[in-house]
């Protein structure tokens, strides 16, 4: 295999007596669509806050495109092109569609300093910002207020928020949590088109998605990655049938 | 052609300032330039704090202190001047001064400076802790200049007079009004600006979701911190023009009631917009001299007002006032 | 070292008087998230009613009756016309609109009561002095102060920990969603809640009576170090509300008895009523910081 994009080892993390995490690890090559599956407090939403940065691991370690960020903060990590979604939609309401994806440009281009220039007025912001709403399919709803935006617009601005900061590796905590089987299939197809460009690191309830969209896929459960392989292997794994899938394949929580 | 509704306002508005002094002359009511004087210092304690309140989210109870402490830093160069004895000599001398261009930005920098230090500490907090906290603050040096008896301790101390400010006399009323007045009316163009370019958006970015900011790779943290020094430096401009304006320096400059009044103007005008803190201090102006001329006990009524304003109009009056004339643009 | 026992003492019994704010404070703020900068108000009504009803009963016993339940009248009424609306909003507004209510208060008193400060004379039985230690004297009035308190401490402590009622408020504070979908009535909890902190408002405001004047303006000169006490202490916390005030009070009279002092030795007494009165005074607040930068969430945080 060549030089993953990101590999995670042995990564623990607890609250308390709750183990979230423990010991968790995965590789993920560039480009490569990965989705981790599990049941819910498997620990899915702690692996990516701590890939993320949001969260101290106790123990392991987290290695992004060769360099060791397990105690990078937070906001050092865009920077090397790793970018998040929130599993609850966590946009800024009160400004427009373009003010949130050009934020995203401005925190990509470094420095809130030293400009005097209306930032609304800034080619340099606003531009790349509308190519990625556009890429989203949220051009014509630029101007518009994003606590205005219906759920599954402000789920697509979340996505061009995170296109817009050029990330290597995407970080999506559910990102068709809660929409409807319409606004889920377009933001399948809007992510399945992102496949080869930049690597996702994907949690996902929606199994269709999940086949639809991942190379690979990782099984959670109780903090620990139990297995890794092509969706066609996951399907065969006996062990994950039987821990999560259930022998009857019902669908999982 | 016809001026929209919020520009005529905001031109009305510029135009009776600039008109006030010679207004106030033909009326016969001369103390009004005073009056006005001192509404304008007011608000720009107001957009000092409204930088951060207004536009960071950041709830500081303690911006008296560089309100004070502005305050002192010119009354005590003052001081000095007049005795002749050195403030001090280590490293260097350091004598007294009276000039306006020596004494007021220095006054900025000791604030901006305080401010780079109590924010350090407070923004390591957040919600009800920081506003403790620059309360405690605020209450440390409203303490110091209690016990500072070399300076007059509780007593406060007095100007013997205004700075002197190269050709201008700051003693005529008229002279200083103007001034002032030119100091707030950049402070408004600076926040104007600046509230639009890559700094403001990041400031209000991050007072309406902190979490996602740093997600996308703001330092919040350095963002923050700097506009809070910057806006101490103002409200500590703001205290350096109070001196002048009273002649007179106390600890009540940097009291915690002080900075309830602060903040109280920038609410009552409307957070993080530009003229709120103007439309502040001017309600709040009128409020007290209307009520005061009718009770002795003003602020029986004026309390249960603010609670009132905070319940019922929350996007103070600035806010209010700027949708209804935006709806006729 | 008699003079370090009666300081300490002393810092004691100023703990306890800042106990009983901290404790409402603490409270109000860990279950509804309220901010309520008027709590030192009801401190100040406490003492002002006990005043005058001492005066009326010549009883000081009587007066502290009396001013208990309706200092918990007032604190109710407040609750129910003004806080009873800032529940929802942020801390801005309850700042804000509790700081209106404090003008009031000061204002109120001060017309009701005039502008001088009155005194309440401390029951005769509890006048004189106690030997604490053989040829030491120490007041008794102060001496019930800390007693009352610690028992006042003791009782908060059972309260919150062991009964039905504390563990209705435990749930409050911990998910007020989940409290209400048990059933539990969330107003009238609250209401119930802020009647208690009124009510050790005022009685700290009662005891103040014989050792600070009481006048207008007597809630904020303790309700700020309460609240450093409860943010030393950890938000919500009454373990830490107490821990916290036990430290605020010996460092704040420790400091002003011996700082100057200790400045002027080394530097000369100049130094000692400058720098010395100053640091003394200013003592509380570098804790404070001190505490903040090593903890940022105080002594005892509260989960979640
Ligand atoms: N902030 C927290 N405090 C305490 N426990 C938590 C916290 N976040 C998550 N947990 C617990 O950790 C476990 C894993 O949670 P999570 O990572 O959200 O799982 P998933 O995303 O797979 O549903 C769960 O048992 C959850 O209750
Ligand atoms: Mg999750």
């Amino acid at each position: 295999m060549i030089e993953p994009l990101l590999s995670l080892d042995g990564l623990t993390k607890s609250y308390g007596a709750v183990v979230a995490c423990n010991g968790a690890g995965l590789q993920i090559a560039p480009g490569e669509a990965h989705a981790v599956i599990g049941p819910n407090g498997a620990g899915k939403t702690t692996l990516i806050g701590m890939v993320a940065g949001e969260l101290r691991p106790d123990s392991g370690w987290i290695k992004f495109a060769g360099r060791d960020i397990t105690r990078l903060p937070v906001q050092d990590r865009p920077a090397l092109g790793l970018a998040r979604s929130f599993q609850i939609t966590s946009v800024f309401p009160r400004f427009s569609a373009l003010d949130n994806v050009a934020l995203a440009v401005q925190a990509q281009a470094g420095g809130n300093f030293g400009s005097w220039r209306d930032a609304r007025q800034d080619a340099d912001l606003r531009a790349p910002a509308l190519a990625c709403l556009e890429r989203v399919g949220l051009g014509a709803r630029a101007e518009i207020p994003a606590r205005v935006l219906a759920h599954g617009e402000q789920r697509q601005l979340e996505l061009a928020m995170v296109l817009a900061s050029k990330p290597r590796l995407v970080l999506l905590d559910e990102p068709t949590a809660g929409m409807g089987r319409e606004d889920s299939a377009r933001m399948v197809a809007l992510l399945a088109g992102l496949r080869g460009e930049v690597a996702m690191l994907l949690v996902e309830h929606d199994m269709d998605a999940v086949f639809a969209l991942a190379e690979r896929i990782s099984v959670m459960l109780g903090g620990r990655v139990i297995a890794t392989g092509t969706p066609a292997e996951i399907r065969a794994d006996v062990q994950v049938r039987r821990a999560y899938l259930g022998e009857d394949g019902a669908e999982p929580c | 052609m016809s001026v929209p509704p919020y520009r005529a306002v905001l031109f009305a508005g510029l135009a009776f300032a600039l008109a006030l002094p010679l207004l106030a002359g033909v009326l016969g009511l001369d103390y009004a330039v005073g009056i006005a004087t001192r509404i304008l210092i007011l608000a720009l304690a107001g957009i000092g704090l409204n930088l951060i309140l207004g536009f960071g989210g950041m709830v500081s109870f303690g911006h008296a202190a560089f309100f004070g402490l502005g305050a002192y830093t010119v009354a005590i160069l003052s001081h000095h001047d007049m005795t002749g004895e050195a403030f001090a000599t280590w490293p260097f001398e350091i004598g007294g001064t009276v000039a306006a261009i020596l004494a007021w930005p220095l006054a900025m920098a000791v604030c901006a400076l305080a401010a780079l230090v109590i924010g350090a500490i407070s923004l390591r907090t957040g919600g009800l802790s920081f506003i403790m906290i620059t309360l405690a603050f605020a209450q440390m040096l409203f303490f110091f200049f209690v016990s500072l008896e070399t300076y007059g301790g509780d007593d406060g101390l007095s100007l013997l007079a205004r700075s002197s400010a190269g050709p201008l006399d700051l003693h005529d009323p008229a002279q200083f009004y103007f001034l002032v007045l030119a100091i707030v009316l950049l402070a408004l163009a600076v926040t104007a600006r600046w509230s639009r370019a890559r700094f403001g958006l990041a400031l209000q970015g991050i007072r309406d979701n902190e979490r996602r900011m740093r997600a996308l790779g703001f330092a919040t943290t350095r963002t923050k911190l700097a506009a809070f020094v910057i806006s101490g430096a103002i409200v500590g401009l703001a205290g350096a023009l109070m001196a002048n304006h009273t002649e007179f320096v106390s600890p009540s400059f940097l009291s915690w009631q002080r900075s309830g009044e602060i903040l109280a103007i920038v609410v009552l005008g409307g957070l993080g917009t530009v003229f709120g803190p103007v439309v502040g201090a001017v309600v709040f102006f009128v409020l007290e001299e209307v009520l005061s001329q009718w009770t002795q006990h003003w602020m029986i009524v004026f309390g249960p007002l603010l609670v009132l304003a905070v319940l019922f109009a929350k996007q103070g009056l600035w806010g209010l006032a700027a949708q209804k004339l935006a709806r006729h643009d | 070292m008699l003079l370090i026992l009666e300081q300490v003492l002393n810092g004691l019994q100023l703990g306890v008087m800042l106990f009983l704010l901290a404790a409402g404070l603490t409270l109000v703020l860990g279950i509804m998230n309220l901010v309520n900068l008027a709590h030192g108000s009801l401190y100040m009504v406490g003492a002002f009613i006990a005043a005058s009803a001492a005066q009326w009963t010549g009883s000081f016993l009587l007066g502290l009756l009396i001013a208990l339940p309706a200092a918990a009248l007032v604190g109710i009424a407040v609750e129910v016309i003004a806080l009873r609306n800032l529940y929802e909003r942020d801390h801005l507004d309850q700042v804000l609109a509790t700081f209106g209510l404090i003008l009031f208060f000061n204002e109120a008193v001060a017309m009701i009561w005039g502008p001088r400060a009155l005194f309440i004379d401390p029951p005769s039985w509890l006048s004189g002095a106690v030997e604490i230690l053989p040829g030491v004297p120490y007041p008794a009035f102060r001496l019930a102060i800390l007693g009352i308190g610690l028992a006042v401490a003791g009782f908060l402590y059972w309260l919150v920990a062991r009964t039905r009622l504390g563990m209705t408020i435990r749930a409050g504070a911990s998910n007020r969603e989940m409290a209400g979908a048990l059933g539990i009535d969330i107003k009238r909890l609250y209401t119930l809640v802020f009647g208690l902190g009124a009510m050790l408002a005022a009685l700290a405001g009662v005891m103040a009576g014989p050792i600070y004047a009481v006048e207008a303006g007597m809630g904020e000169q303790i309700l700020i170090p309460a609240f450093v006490v409860v943010v030393i202490g950890g938000i919500g916390s009454i373990r830490g509300a107490l821990a916290g005030a036990v430290l605020v009070g010996i460092a704040d009279t420790l400091g002003r008895a011996f700082l100057p002092g200790i400045i002027g030795a080394f530097l000369g007494p100049a130094a000692a009523s400058g720098a010395g009165a100053a640091l003394a005074s200013m003592a509380i607040y570098i804790l404070m910081a001190a505490v903040l930068i090593w903890r940022p969430r105080g002594l005892f945080p509260a989960h979640g």
